[in-house]
């Protein structure tokens, strides 16, 4: 216990805080923390931002409006409603957007940032995807994030439904049919939610419940969860030198990271509300209020439901059967419930399919370059490409209308493209990898051009190149060569069957589509090797390939900066 | 991974290819370069001002704010177009007022970091984050010791017991959301149109439809009669909203014959695919579209299925004319409308 009297308020803060909690000790581990530097560290900044930002605008938002779907006559400023029914939801949307002062302002932020919110977390997915982070021990962490991912979507669905306008009645209305698909129980779910026959006046107030206080309260605590993990397995980094896979390589959190990423925080703040000062965003009141026999032209969904309603609308309404005297819609089960359940699904368990092919079990914290990894980067950019199809699908009306083109034909090459385009995406982001990895290859093997042109005394012309510093290098070379698990023998010495020989040989085959294509890293050996040949070449004067490092050895040091070779160009020219 | 593993260097002196390393080895941190800042301090004073500067101008957002909230007040006697000019200017000067001051704040901390604290790299190392053997050991006998001590193990007829009532306790959660609605009952079969239901027209004022308010290749929205006076008239309005359209009456199909009137034949409005109203009808071609999702019924089909993902007709409402000329139904819909449901059939 402390008896001296502390010298300054800080230090008298800090004494407070220590002797009622320890807080030195969490200072102590806490406050040097060290954290790489990278833009797409960024992106996840963003998502938590935005949420923040949606907590703050949506609390805001909540002491305006009334979730209730009781009616009430229009009498506001907005003259094309005034005398129209409409509901107590609406007529405080209405309210809050015309009639309080900046109250449009929150609402247009609290809907910007709900869809910075989702795009943001879809993207920080792939780029965890595609560099690798979500391998061991981080596996549990991604899956966090693809269930938030998930919520987020459903939260966003439940927040523009409530203004009960036009569109987002529709929206709902939808829902309700996607509800009635469900065998067995689809019906009784769907009395039970909106208390009744669609759509009832109870759906209003439980999805203001849902939406304000269970669905933000479940990914608080998942991303505090998220959190947590990120500070317990110290950040990935990516590979350059002096980065190992022990090491975590960067600038402490007092202060640099405290005034990049809390300034960061009011940059993403700044923008959305500058993108609500000038992008008018759900004008409800050119929709009105929600009636079920009105519908406009063109009625899309929020972004994020675009992938589902694309897939909706591509698939062909002969899936509906009848069998036992029931009705089954496969063409809305198999969209707008598989689908997305699979996919998640998949996504949640790809850490754990990659590493059983791979049958690597070590911890990873160096982040892979995608083009070293080319097969799951064709995986990703396939998934990505089905989605994006999915996605464009769902404005096939706009495209129509807007290109003038037959809303038939566009559906029929949508539904081509989302069958043929991702396996195509695939294999050219596959061979697109492999030519970079041999590129690579061939800038570490024969070294970086110089612009310097050397003529010979035979008269023989060409370009000079110049062999990486070993930092350059580094970043070329350090990836692991990954190659299929070897198989295991299917009989023991005894030629007894082993347990698990149909798995191994499953794993086996999955394995060499995963790596049976690969590019190595250069090794010292070949370096060495490519050196020694252009030497030779040097010597004997055969000089039909332009592109030879060994030519270089006599012109350039080995460490020599491209920025600090100009003054050599004149005195080889001459 | 491998990038320290071996203690090998110097492979720069003329190596022979059997004694070089399997991998190349990290060349570890680059040297570090200064920022302009850092060296010149004319740089850092100017950094510095540049700093307090967005700072003050985060200050003048924020003031910007205060003063247009103030001042731009939304009046509602202004009329529309003056309203809505108004409603924008005040949008645009408080989110601008608020994206400055913002701004401010964030690039200024952004700039003050990148250019004046201080930007060597560190480094911390990490730890696998496995315990130690003697960590798990200790984990491992803890927990034994705990299930030992529970007497779980020992005592079945407590550990069985107990999987049956943790098991059971759920069920009350669930049965208390039994009152969250209704059965569906015939709910999702029916609608209030009957034998002799006139038709209204579905806008502000009603209005009772005639046959000669149909011209050939009109569209007309309608309700049953009195539906909104109901109590519960938006879920009636959910289910019984109907199309009436009148083409030549050669082109409809036989099946829709006997239920139309002088070539006015009543559809069902509420899509057999997700329930969105099918609302836009292409004169030319007798085509329905649904704007939700583009399932296409023809008309001169009996409103069969021509494109899309819904699967079934959109269901034909009998109509005739009463005594006064008045369009009404002659009976109910013979099945159910809008989008299909298990119990369905």
């Amino acid at each position: 216990m402390s008896t001296t009297t502390p010298a300054k308020p800080a230090e008298s803060v800090g004494n407070f805080l220590d002797e009622r909690f320890g807080a030195s000790k969490v200072t102590k581990s806490f406050a040097r923390k060290i954290f790489p530097d990278h833009w797409s560290f960024m992106l996840g900044e963003i998502a938590l931002y935005s949420f923040i930002i949606l907590l703050l605008t949506g609390t805001f938002l909540t002491f305006f409006y009334i979730p209730s779907t009781g009616t009430t006559i229009y009498h506001g400023p907005y003259v094309t409603l005034q005398g129209q029914t409409v509901s107590e939801a609406f007529n405080s949307t209405m309210r809050l957007s015309f009639e309080v002062r900046g109250g449009l302002l929150i609402r247009q932020i609290h809907h910007w940032a709900a869809l910075i919110f989702v795009v943001a977390i879809i993207v920080h997915m792939f780029r965890i995807f595609f560099t690798g982070a979500f391998r061991k021990p981080r596996e549990l962490n991604w899956a966090i994030g693809v269930t938030l991912a998930m919520i987020a979507v459903f939260e966003g669905f439940l927040g523009y439904s409530l203004p009960d306008d036009l569109l987002s009645g529709n929206g709902l209305r939808i829902a309700s049919g996607i509800i009635l698909a469900i065998p067995v129980v689809g019906s009784y779910i769907s009395f039970f939610l909106f208390g009744g026959q669609f759509p009832g006046e109870a759906f209003i107030p439980r999805i203001y419940t849902i939406h304000v206080l269970l669905l933000p309260a479940i990914m608080l605590a998942l991303i505090t969860f998220h959190l947590i993990l990120v500070v317990v397995h110290k950040h990935t980094q990516y590979p350059k030198p002096g980065r190992t896979n022990d090491n975590v390589v960067g600038y402490p959190l007092m202060p640099i990271y405290m005034a990049k990423a809390g300034g960061f925080f009011f940059i993403v703040f700044g923008v959305t509300a500058l993108m609500a000062a000038i992008f008018t965003i759900n004008p409800i009141w050119l929709y009105g209020s929600y009636d079920p026999s009105p519908i406009g032209a063109g009625a899309q969904p929020d972004f994020y439901m675009g992938f589902m309603d694309g897939a909706v609308r591509l698939t062909p309404g002969i899936l509906e059967f009848n069998a036992f005297g029931h009705t089954v819609s496969a063409n809305i089960i198999l969209p707008a419930l598989i689908l997305p359940g699979v996919l998640t699904t998949v996504a949640i368990l790809y850490p754990w399919i990659e590493s059983w092919v791979s049958g690597d079990k070590r911890e990873h914290h160096l982040l892979d370059r995608p083009r070293n990894v080319p097969t799951r980067t064709g995986l990703g950019v396939m998934a990505a490409t089905f989605y994006i199809v999915l996605w464009i699908s769902g404005g096939n009306d706009i495209i129509a209308t807007h290109l003038h083109l037959s809303i038939n034909d566009i559906t029929h090459s949508l539904r081509a493209l989302a069958i043929v385009l991702p396996p195509i995406t695939y294999l050219i982001t596959k061979r697109i990898c492999l030519g970079l990895q041999r590129k690579d290859r061939e800038l570490v093997l024969h070294g970086r051009e110089t612009g310097r042109v050397f003529r010979t005394e035979d008269g023989e012309v060409f370009e000079l190149h110049a062999p990486l510093s070993a930092q350059d290098r580094w970043l070329l070379v350090q990836f692991e060569n990954q190659y299929p698990a070897e198989l295991p023998p299917a009989v023991d010495a005894n030629g007894v069957r082993l347990r698990g020989g149909r798995l191994n040989s499953l794993r086996h085959r999955v394995g060499k589509f995963y790596f049976e294509d690969r590019i190595a890293p250069v090794t010292p050996a070949e370096l060495a090797a490519a050196q020694h040949h252009g030497h030779e070449e040097l010597s004997a004067g055969g000089g039909d390939q332009p592109a030879v490092s060994g030519h270089e050895q006599a012109a350039v040091s080995d460490h020599e900066h491209p920025a600090d070779s100009s003054s050599g160009t004149e005195t080889v020219l001459k | 991974m491998s990038n320290s593993d071996d203690g090998h260097g110097a492979s720069e002196l003329v190596p022979r290819p059997d004694q070089l390393p399997e991998r190349f080895d990290n060349p570890g941190l680059p040297p570090h370069q200064h920022r302009m800042a850092d060296t010149d301090p004319r740089a850092a004073k100017r950094a510095e001002r540049q700093v307090a500067g967005l700072f003050l101008l985060s200050i003048g957002g924020t003031l910007l704010m205060i003063v247009s909230y103030f001042v731009v007040k939304l009046s509602p006697g202004l009329g529309f177009v003056a309203f809505f000019d108004r409603l924008r200017l005040s949008n645009q000067l408080l989110g601008i007022g608020l994206a400055i001051s913002l701004l401010g704040i964030g690039i200024g901390a952004v700039h003050w970091a990148k250019t004046l604290m201080p930007d060597e790299e560190r480094v911390e190392y990490r730890h696998l984050q496995r315990g130690t053997d003697e960590d798990r050991a200790q984990a491992a006998s803890l927990l034994k010791l705990g299930a030992a001590e529970s007497g779980l193990g020992r005592r079945p007829l407590i550990r069985n017991t107990l999987i049956g009532a943790l098991a059971l306790f759920p069920l009350p959660g669930l049965i208390l959301l039994r009152d969250t609605g209704p059965m569906p009952g015939n709910k999702l079969r029916t609608t209030i149109w009957k034998a002799g239901t006139r038709i209204e027209f579905d806008q502000p004022g009603g209005g009772l439809v005639k046959a000669s308010d149909l011209t050939i290749g009109s569209v007309v929205h309608v309700m049953p009669e009195g539906i909104n006076n109901l109590d519960d008239a938006i879920e009636e309005r959910a289910k019984a909203a109907v199309l009436l359209i009148r083409i030549e009456p050669e082109l409809l199909a036989s099946a829709s014959v006997p239920d139309s009137y002088a070539g006015i034949v009543a559809y069902s409005k509420i899509c057999t695919h997700m329930g969105c109203p099918v609302a836009l009808y292409e004169q030319q071609t007798h085509h329905l579209l649904c704007p939700c999702h583009q399932s296409t019924f023809d008309v001169t089909k009996n409103c069969k299925v021509i494109f899309g993902p819904a699967k079934r007709p959109l269901p034909q409402l009998a109509i005739t004319v009463d005594a006064e000329g008045y369009l009404v139904a002659k009976g109910p819909f013979t099945q159910p409308v809008g989008p299909s449901f298990w119990e369905r059939g």
